[in-house]
């Protein structure tokens, strides 16, 4: 190995306990000014009131909370320690000057409930990235409010139904059916269910694209609503057949949805909209940079076509002269609130300062760089990990543990063996297509010495998964646990600390 | 790099794009700024929010509370604003552990068994409480008040419009501004869910346990809904009323306002629930070697999984801002939550009292109040809080017109711990000036 890979060690503080075990009758770590108002008698009556005394909610004091998160900090992998290749979830660094932004007090003391004339300023930061996006997907009408992609997803689809319901009056209730590849994200059919739409499969080729012969049949039907498409695909694969699609969706009279899951393959290089897509949603928690927080928050903007504008979720945030923004309410035809207030305010503030510092050029150039950071580890890995796919990939690339699994090696020891040398595993069997899947997206976040230093990994676990398959099976090594009994946490569910 | 996988060009990496489908000019939006730049636009936009620079006493859904200086050095760290969602536990320990000790500290305020690791908002975590009953009940009516927040209605009305669930709104008590008693009495067998905020719209407490009562009778569940998280401080917990669902809305718990995101859903339930609850649930299991740890658990409700099937679509969910919740609730403690509870309901009574003294103001309501109570005022409420804000650097409240149109007079006023009697003193002077 010429990259100098080696394992990462324990942590230094392995014993942190839950801070309900930490607790001391009494403790205290903050102080309230004093009451300075008369005191009286509340005229809550007493049935409506707490008398448990909170028993049990911790007593600690600052510094017991400031070691208790930051010893727990320590057991936490995070982009800003290294390559963090999760397929899908387009994990790229999170600029500390957007942080900076969105803290700002003029934004972070601002109610959501403020007359529009005393908040300008805010509604022209969402003004302003609503164009961005629009430009940036090709797709003029667009609702910021969602929190996160699903729920963008799920609005897109109410669009799709308002739409037809507006279009066939009646008739509608005959085409409820969506389609969805077989390579779709799980959120795909739930948010279509949700919608009142029942699902079909459609087949994935050996090529790892959509089937257009199937496509055609299940069109042929008449009650196809939709169509909801993951574009490049969770394979890594540019749907190249996409306008014709889109032609054949729109022949049976459906409209095309896009996951914006992938976007990253794309900005600044071709545009949804120019695609012949309805629909999309962002996440602004992937491509345009925003801190997955372990978790969320996220922001699931909803881009769609002139066409499909009037049934965006209200209010709409619109320009009444060259630097007035106002709330738009009357939208009859709307699918209605998706949330309260505006969506994820915060992460809006931070796209923006993600769009504004990487201008048109520099969007385009992350494109770029994530698409070749992926072709760069399709090549470096092909040796030695299965690839059950010809094509060359765009932002992500799917492998296989078929090679390894021949000595009992399979991808979540490999997954599980890849931490032992410090990095993120990739996302491991999905899409559920592809056996024993691993679906490595390394993000335009990672500099070829990195890069280099994954292959190596990965190659030297391809050698151990045939010279030592034990060690792989029993990784990991190095971390503060093992593998854990997740069969006995979910059969017998422990969710919370009692005394 | 390029030489490296045999290609000559960027744009080759894109070969497999047809030609047509390329953009083939350079997107239209702005070219790059700097720091210096990107601070000063944003600076010069947050000038154009005046309201963020007042005295406040808005609430309505988003309220002002003290948030400790440690609550966001804390979630500042990379390890946890950097990291995903905690997929492999080995190395997520941090998030994971988080996430249990959130679950619990939402049992403990709402007095019920489950938890999850948490919704989008309070609103979004109304309507899957709605479509959770369902599930459970296999009955598809909710029956809810107008003394709910009417945005968390209208997002319940979304979320149900396709999931054949009748959505039925009763009116309030016109002399108590509370709802318990007319939504009593429209619970039926076919009823689902039935569905109170408390403290309410208007701010009055409603009489969670009589509705436990009431729905139970008939099959259905209770779902409580709460805006203003932190009058669990002070109240009774809803699940020690008898609620079968509690959500809330948890920015009262170290969450800046933001201009209404992102915030925090809480989403609890009974545990004889636990398999039909939406969203990411974290559970403790051990390693061959006896350690405790935790993991993401019960997944088999998930969309990942389930897909169609699934208890929801969530995915992301609102993890940093659970963090900040934990952070704070961890930080202010058992006593420190309901210390500032207790302030803020003697504030809010001490302003009540100072307001209905002024010539021209009353209390419209007679029910018990937390921490807001709707003044009506002698003329528009509307004209009467821009002139406040203009005049006299204060945001007074929520005019409930905006809502209701059929109460031109009346706004929503808010008291919080931060708000100093000094405070409290000159908005009772300027109304009575004004």
């Amino acid at each position: 190995m010429t990259t100098g890979i080696t394992k990462v060690t324990k942590h230094i503080s392995p014993n942190e306990q839950l801070i309900f075990e930490r607790s001391q009758t009494g403790r205290i770590g903050y102080r309230l000014p004093a009451l300075d108002v008369d005191e009286s008698t509340l005229d809550i009556p007493a049935e409506f009131r707490r008398d448990d005394d909170l028993e049990g909610m911790p007593e600690v004091s600052e510094v017991d909370v400031i070691r208790h998160f930051i010893r727990m900090s320590t057991w936490n992998y995070s982009i800003d320690l290294g390559m963090y290749p999760l397929g899908s979830c387009t994990m790229k660094y999170n600029s500390r000057l957007n942080e900076r932004v969105a803290r700002i007090a003029g934004f972070a003391n601002l109610h959501p409930l403020t007359g529009e004339q005393d908040a300008q300023g805010a509604l022209q930061v969402i003004y302003e990235l609503q164009q961005h996006l629009a430009e940036i997907t090709g797709l003029p009408g667009i609702s910021l409010q969602p929190a996160a992609g699903a729920h963008g997803e799920m609005t897109g689809i109410m669009i799709i139904r308002a739409f037809l319901d507006a279009r066939d009056g009646a008739a509608a209730s005959h085409r409820r059916t969506m389609l969805i590849p077989d390579s779709a994200h799980g959120t795909n059919p739930a948010s279509a269910h949700l919608s009142g739409f029942s699902v079909k499969t459609i087949k994935s080729t050996a090529e790892g694209l959509t089937d257009l012969d199937h496509l055609r049949e299940l069109c042929a039907h008449g009650e196809v609503a939709g169509l909801m498409l993951t574009n490049p695909n969770t394979l890594g694969l540019f749907e190249r057949n996409i306008k014709q699609i889109c032609e054949i969706v729109h022949e049976a009279g459906g409209l095309v949805y896009m996951d914006g899951a992938n976007m990253n393959a794309l900005v600044g290089v071709a545009r949804p909209g120019d695609m012949g897509v309805d629909v999309i949603h962002l996440n602004l928690h992937k491509t345009f940079s925003t801190p997955h927080g372990g978790g969320g928050p996220g922001s699931g903007p909803c881009c769609c076509t002139k066409e499909l504008e009037p049934f965006l979720p209200v209010p709409r945030i619109v320009k009444s002269n060259e630097s007035t923004f106002r709330l738009d309410y009357d939208q009859p035809r709307s699918i209605g609130r998706v949330k309260a207030f505006f969506g994820n305010y915060g992460m809006m503030l931070r796209a923006l300062a993600y769009t504004l510092t990487h201008g048109n050029d520099g969007l385009r150039e992350a494109t770029e760089a994530a698409v070749l950071n992926a072709r760069y580890i399709a090549a470096g890995l092909v040796d030695d990990y299965d690839k059950p796919f010809a094509g060359a990939p765009m932002h992500e690339v799917v492998f296989t543990d078929k090679r390894q699994s021949r000595k009992g090696v399979h991808t979540l020891d490999i997954a599980k063996r890849l931490i032992d040398y410090g990095f993120h595993p990739m996302t491991i069997y999905f899409p559920l297509i592809v056996q024993g899947a691993m679906l490595i997206e390394p993000t335009e976040s990672v500099g070829r010495q990195e890069l280099d230093q994954f292959i190596d990994a990965m190659k030297s676990i391809a050698s151990e998964a045939v010279e030592d398959p034990e060690l792989v099976l029993n990784a990991p090594h190095d971390t503060r646990i093992g593998r854990l009994d997740e069969a006995t946490a979910a059969r017998k569910p422990v969710l919370r600390w009692k005394p | 790099m390029l030489e490296a996988i045999g290609l000559r060009s960027p744009e080759d990496l894109f070969d497999s794009i047809p030609q047509d489908l390329r953009l083939q000019r350079p997107l239209n939006t702005p070219a790059a700024l700097s720091e210096i730049e990107l601070l000063e636009r944003f600076e010069q936009m947050a000038a154009r929010n005046p309201a963020a620079r007042r005295v406040s006493f808005m609430g309505g859904g988003a309220y002002s509370h003290y948030i400790p200086t440690i609550v966001d050095h804390l979630l500042s760290r990379s390890e946890f604003f950097t990291a995903y969602t905690p997929y492999q536990p080995e190395i997520s320990q941090g998030t994971l552990q988080t996430i249990f000790e959130f679950q619990t500290l939402v049992c403990q305020l709402t007095g019920l068994e489950v938890a999850n690791a948490s919704m989008y908002d309070g609103s979004t975590a109304l309507a899957e409480a709605v479509l959770m009953a369902e599930r459970v009940t296999k009955r598809s009516k909710a029956i809810a008040s107008t003394a709910a927040h009417p945005q968390y209605l209208e997002v319940v009305r979304t979320y149900v419009q396709h999931a054949g669930i009748h959505l039925e709104v009763v009116p309030f008590d016109e002399r108590t501004g509370q709802s318990w008693k007319l939504l009593a009495e429209a619970v039926d067998n076919e009823t689902a869910a039935l569905v109170v905020q408390s403290p309410n719209f208007f701010g009055c407490i409603e009489d969670v346990s009589a509705l436990a009562d009431a729905a139970h009778a008939k099959g259905a569940l209770l779902v409580v809904v709460i805006t203003e998280a932190m009058s669990l401080g002070l109240l009774k917990s809803p699940g020690a009323c008898g609620a079968d669902i509690v959500v809330a809305e948890g920015q009262s718990f170290g969450v800046p306002l933001s201009f209404g995101g992102p915030y925090l859903g809480l989403f609890a339930t009974r545990e004889k629930y636990a398999r039909q609850i939406p969203g990411r649930l974290v559970g403790e299991a051990y390693d061959k070697q006896g350690r405790r740890g935790f993991v993401l658990t019960l997944a088999t409700r998930e969309q990942h999984i389930r897909r169609e099937k699934a208890t929801s679509n969530i995915c992301t969910n609102e993890g940093l801002i659970a963090l900040a919740a934990t952070v704070y609730l961890e930080t202010m403690g058992r006593r420190g939550v309901q210390e500032a509870a207790y302030q803020c309901a003697q504030k809010a009574a001490y302003a009540a009292r100072a307001i209905a003294k002024v010539k021209g103001y009353s209390l419209p309501f007679s029910g018990p109040c937390f921490n807001e109570f709707v003044v009506r005022g002698p003329t528009k409420a509307v004209e009467l809080l821009a002139r406040l804000g203009k005049e006299k650097e204060i945001d007074g409240g929520i005019a409930l017109s905006q809502f209701m149109p059929d109460r031109p007079n009346d706004f929503l006023v808010c008291v919080t711990e931060t708000n100093s009697r000094a405070q409290i003193d000159s908005l009772v002077e300027d109304l009575s000036t004004i």
